[in-house]
């Protein structure tokens, strides 16, 4: 194990925050948390799959001020994740790597995720 | 001088296409996801107000229990290659990293077995 004192590259807080860097970054964020989201996802499975008392009980959680706001965070962060995920799969077909494109992929996320996100809370309550 | 054959030699040292195995599980799940997730949303959505009959009737339903199954499947086996990438990158740490990492594989692991499970009861209606 070399222990040195090596010269190392600059980190992260040195450089201006971009688009793509913020991106990249919030991609790993939601996909963070909507990997600890999913116990939403087997609470309410279970529950489904329990009696009425229980699904009603995690439905009456879901309901309430503080998981209304956890949903509508899980929201965005599902739509962003999928929408930067497609992005990522066009990148991996080597489309949109050029500068041009990867900021307009980038502002097309930013821009249908909130879109996406406000279309599905619309729908929910009021379809 | 060994007397080991080459192939025997190189086996398990990489390069094997099993290289891009952890790479390439990542895409074919998040290729699933895609569509799955959409229907997810959708199919919520329509549902909604999710009262209880309806959330079981719905997932009662053969093609929606299996699109929720490998849903549930895909999404935690996806989950659990994506968080091992940010514990690698983030903690340095090693008893940490290996404790953090076996939790992520269990909690995924479990997470897929109870949502299918669920799924699973409700398709048979007990």
């Amino acid at each position: 194990m070399a222990n040195r004192a090596r010269p190392l590259s600059p980190h992260l807080q040195v450089y201006k925050p971009q688009l793509t860097s913020i991106l990249s970054i919030g991609h790993r964020i939601t996909g963070v948390a909507l990997s600890v989201g999913s116990v939403l996802l087997i609470a309410w499975l279970l529950a489904a799959a329990g009696t009425r008392e229980q699904f009603e009980w995690v439905q009456g959680l879901l309901a309430s001020i503080p998981g209304q706001l956890l949903l509508l965070g899980w929201t965005f962060a599902l739509n962003y994740h999928l929408l930067n995920g497609i992005r990522h799969l066009a990148w991996d077909m080597g489309w949109g790597l050029d500068l041009k494109r990867t900021y307009q992929t980038g502002w097309a996320v930013v821009a249908l995720s909130i879109l996406s996100t406000a279309a599905v809370w619309a729908a929910a309550h009021y379809y | 001088m060994s007397l080991r054959t080459p192939l025997q030699r190189v086996r398990g040292l990489g390069s094997a296409k099993e290289g891009v195995g952890h790479w390439w599980l990542q895409r074919l799940t998040a290729i699933a996801l895609v569509p799955l997730t959409i229907w997810f949303m959708v199919s919520v959505i329509a549902l909604q107000p999710a009262d209880y009959d309806a959330v079981r009737a719905w997932l009662a339903q053969p093609l929606a229990s299996v699109a929720a199954i490998g849903l549930v499947i895909a999404l935690f086996y996806h989950a659990q290659l994506g968080v091992q990438v940010v514990i690698e990158d983030y903690v340095h740490q090693r008893k940490a990293e290996v404790v953090l990492q076996i939790l992520t594989k269990f909690f995924c692991f479990f997470g897929a077995l109870a949502c299918s499970l669920a799924i699973i009861r409700i398709s048979l209606g007990s």
